[in-house]
């Protein structure tokens, strides 16, 4: 038994260093006052400070939140009627259909997935004229339809391990469906949607494949811009803006882990 | 009245499989009724199908004169004790109790004042804020049972309700669910597979199998005056001796089992002729053991050897193996102290009944 | 659910309806528009391709796109190169993701909480910053070289960056915690007493954990391996910042296609062959995944 332990013990160290060391060190880098990031030339923050003056990273950055915000709200609305019909309406016509097409955009590549909006788009600018120019709407549009698979995966699982009988209780007792799911299964709901939401959010604000086939000129999301640059090489200020993505996760996490601890110990 | 609830020819079908059965039943105003059966019988089915959770596929059910059958389980005047309470966790104790008041949109005072009655009523006034997380499942089960009471249902439906409690918990409940029945007059209709919740808490059971009732009466009636083979076999134990009917009359029949070897005498009701094959049947606390052959000419006699026993406390369990190798349980109530046991392995005793303790059964 | 009155039943419509009808318009007719386009030919147009009537209204498709990727070697050439990456880096993923879940799921419970935490820590900060950090690692002024050249073990930088390798290291690198996932998740009900009674029974480590660990680990080995292979089959960001220009995989050669050449109908053939061969591993997976939401019922 102590030799496998020791050896499941090295496999999971090396593990986590090969996910993590390559983080770390982009944080380093970050603070490298040397414009070639490998070679080391003093501590300096100097990057952070031309991040900041960055108009164009600004604006993908702006555009990035607001197309995140708004698809992870549609695709939690979407995903959770999905994920009540698939966990509670039963058989129906149609059922197998709908359950192929929520589960296929979370494996399909997305370079189909990017694909299919674009010519989608265009066809449809051909029969009626919208979308006229493509940005805002298109890419939250193209990130609401794969989010909403996500979510709905999430909501239903958490519905099928829920004690179905509270919702016929409620029932029993004079709700009516309609009541029954704003008292007592949404509320019973809020955490898996809460996460779903918070998954669509990441997914959107890190999509750049799809986002890059169904965006028009002028309309550059974060990623975007990070890969045109990334394209010519490592760069200073990227590392500077990794750092900042990095820490920024990490603590959202640890809060989120510390907030499910303190509500796991209450109870 | 005698048919408050009225179920006429109620079945439902899952394909080809029939849980429910043309299922007939009458249940006066005012009833503690027990439905029993093992799992897979239909009962539960049946239940759902009174709250509402099922659509019948044939049949009626009326409530107090109103055809209830097709409406949805919140336009009823039922309400149901789930098994697993399903006590709402986000809402504490006031709020799930009240749940249903504002539903029917209560004024808010009322609904307090009904809330603080209900509360007295379970014994749990000092839990109004407590959420469900923080109370012993007992507690939570009376949380449920005011939740469903408070809103003055014509039928109340319990399932399995003492299921989940342990021995103590589920004597003390077993008189307190009597009680409050008692006291509000309403009618329950309780759905078990417990034999003794069954017998203890009902004013009649019906005891039901492959989606049919196969006897309803009272438990006396059904302890003591099984219809058939099923029904003798699920409520206690019984042993059955299968015989040949020689001599039959209006009150009574003899007939020869070659398990027992000699002709047992049953007196009673039966619908038996000559030459029929028939089971006798005796309850095991029905069955006296003696040392020395009993000298009463009436009782029925058989010899046999002791095959093993087992000490419950208040009584005793005896397996007595008969010449034909047969084994005939016999239950007797310990009423004397003593060191030495009365009987040991291997002992030769007789086995002694009354003609009148037996039942005669027709397959 | 049994009677419900009509207004109910209205409500019932909607919530089915809504997310049905987006994903209708959203999700299905764009396969149905690939097809159709993957049948037109390319000019130099707005959109780029013909259209499926023609001016007098007959039916104009064409399979040339369909005849060009079957014959054309290269292309054959890249579907199998994309195959054989994918799926090597799937193997090194459950070759290092296995036991990693498998060491996750023996923890104790406050070990194990922080160590699936920071699993999923990585998969939340972005991907493509993911793959930027291992171009700073892998060039040829990078950790890896500095450190190898420090320790003596090469005396001039090795060619790391821009070769099959990087992306092969990439696509583990970044799939790697797709993996772990179900892979705990079909570990974590693994009842270490089962093993144990084996071994007492006589079984040797390795019987051990034939006979009662990997039948309940394959589920999630098959679903690991699926969300792994299937959408690194049609990678596009990996071969692009850490492959050279001969390592060509599909995913680069359709978005090549499409933006660099303006062959609209080509990129559209080129998206329909990799979805036939992706059909079978998506079913399996769908499959898969139905069947695990019936078992947590």
């Amino acid at each position: 038994m102590k030799k496998q332990s020791r050896f499941i013990f090295s496999v999971l160290a090396f593990g986590y260093s090969f996910l993590y060391i390559p983080l770390v060190l982009v944080v380093v880098y970050s603070f490298n006052d040397s414009r070639i990031a490998t070679i080391w030339g003093g501590f300096s923050t100097r990057w952070y400070g031309e991040l900041l003056r960055n108009e164009q990273i600004l604006d993908a950055a702006f555009l990035s939140l607001r197309v995140a915000l708004t698809s992870a709200t549609l695709a939690t609305i979407f995903g959770t009627m999905a994920g009540l019909v698939l966990a509670r309406f039963g058989r129906f016509k149609g059922r197998t259909l709908f359950s192929g097409m929520i589960s296929s955009p979370m494996v399909m590549p997305e370079v189909i997935t990017g694909l299919s909006l674009l010519l989608l788009f265009v066809t449809l600018q051909q029969l009626t004229g919208w979308p006229g120019q493509r940005g805002f709407g298109t890419i939250t549009i193209a990130h609401t339809t794969f989010s909403m698979a996500y979510v709905a995966v999430i909501v239903q699982s958490r519905l099928l391990a829920m004690d179905e009988s509270l919702e016929e209780a409620a029932m029993d007792l004079g709700g009516t469906p309609l009541r029954v799911v704003f008292d007592i299964t949404l509320p019973l709901i809020a955490p898996a949607m809460m996460a779903g939401w918070l998954l669509s959010f990441t997914l959107s604000l890190d999509d750049l494949v799809i986002a890059s086939f169904v965006s028009g000129p002028g309309s550059s999301t974060l990623p975007m811009y990070i890969f045109s640059k990334v394209k010519l090489g490592v760069s200073p200020d990227i590392n500077a803006l990794a750092t900042l993505i990095i820490a920024f996760v990490s603590i959202g996490v640890l809060i989120a882990w510390l907030a499910m601890r303190r509500s796991g110990e209450r109870s | 009245m005698k048919d408050f609830i009225r179920i006429r020819g109620l079945s439902k079908h899952f394909g080809d499989f029939a849980a429910v059965d043309r299922v007939d039943l009458d249940i006066a105003a005012g009833e503690l009724f027990a439905i029993l059966g093992g799992s897979g019988c239909g009962k539960t089915t049946l239940l759902r199908m009174l709250a509402g959770f099922e659509v019948p596929t044939a049949g009626t059910i009326e409530i107090d004169g109103v055809d209830i059958t097709h409406r949805p389980p919140y336009d009823r005047p039922v309400n149901m004790m789930f098994q697993s309470y399903a006590v709402f966790p986000h809402m504490n104790v006031e709020k799930n109790i009240a749940y249903g008041l504002r539903k029917d949109k209560v004024a808010g005072n009322e609904i307090n004042r009904r809330v603080d009655e209900m509360l007295k009523l379970v014994q749990l006034s000092d839990f109004r804020n407590r959420k469900p997380e923080q109370l012993s499942g007992g507690q939570r089960q009376r949380v449920a049972l005011a939740r469903a009471l408070i809103k003055q249902p014509k039928v109340l439906l319990l399932d399995e309700p003492l299921a989940a409690l342990d021995k103590k918990l589920r004597e003390r409940t077993q008189f307190e669910l009597m009680n409050i029945q008692d006291e509000l007059g309403i009618t329950f209709v309780v759905v078990t597979h417990d034999q003794e919740e069954a017998m203890t808490l009902s004013s009649r059971i019906a005891v039901m199998n492959r989606g049919r009732f196969r006897q309803v009466g009272t438990p006396k009636e059904v302890y003591e005056f099984p219809k058939d083979r099923f029904v003798a076999e699920f409520i206690g134990t019984i042993n059955t001796f299968r015989s040949e009917v020689k001599a039959a009359s209006d009150d009574g029949l003899e007939a020869f089992s070659e398990e027992a070897g000699i002709t047992l005498i049953a007196h009673g009701e039966h619908a038996a002729k000559v030459g029929d094959t028939v089971d006798i049947a005796v309850r095991p606390e029905k069955i006296f053991l003696d040392k020395e052959k009993p000298t009463d000419s009436g009782v029925i006699c058989i010899p046999g050897v002791v095959d093993d026993f087992g000490y419950l406390g208040n009584r005793s369990l005896y397996r007595v193996r008969l010449e034909s190798g047969k084994i005939v349980q016999v239950s007797s109530q310990n009423r004397r102290r003593s060191v030495t046991r009365f009987l040991e392995w291997e002992d030769e005793v007789w086995l002694s009944w009354q003609p009148a303790s037996a039942v005669v059964l027709v397959d | 659910m049994a009677a419900t009155a009509s207004n109910d039943q209205v409500w019932r419509r909607v919530a089915v309806a809504v997310p049905y009808l987006w994903l209708l318009v959203f999700f299905l007719a764009p396969f149905a528009i690939i097809l159709k386009i993957s049948l037109a030919d390319p000019v130099i147009a707005q959109p780029p391709f013909t259209p499926t009537f023609d001016e007098s209204g007959d039916l104009s498709v064409s399979a040339d796109n369909f005849r060009f990727l079957l014959t054309d070697k290269l292309y054959a050439i890249t579907y199998a190169r994309s195959v054989i990456m994918a799926g090597a880096a799937t193997l090194l993923c459950l070759a290092l993701g296995f036991p990693m879940a498998y060491g996750i799921a023996r923890a104790n419970a406050a070990t194990r909480n922080l160590l699936l935490l920071l699993i999923v820590l990585p998969f939340w900060i972005s991907f493509l910053l993911r793959v930027y950090a291992w171009m700073g690692l892998m060039n040829n002024y990078g950790v890896i070289n500095n450190v190898l050249m420090w320790l003596g073990v090469i005396d001039h930088p090795l060619q790391l960056m821009y070769t099959d390798f990087a992306i092969f290291v990439g696509l583990a690198y970044s799939y790697l915690p797709f993996m772990i996932l179900p892979l705990y998740a079909s570990l974590e009900r693994m009842d270490m007493d089962l093993v144990e009674a084996a071994q007492d029974l006589g079984a040797s480590r390795t019987r051990a954990f034939w006979d009662i660990t990997w039948p309940l680990a394959k589920p999630g080995v098959i679903a690991g391996c699926l969300l792994v292979f299937i959408p690194a089959m049609g990678e596009y960001v990996i071969p692009y910042l850490l492959g050279g220009p001969e390592s060509l995989l599909i995913g680069r050669v359709l978005f090549d296609e499409f933006f660099v050449n303006r062959d609209w109908p080509l990129a559209s053939a080129v998206a329909i062959v990799l979805l036939l061969l992706l059909v079978v591993p998506i079913v399996l997976l769908q499959r898969y995944q139905a069947r695990s939401q019936e078992e947590a019922t």
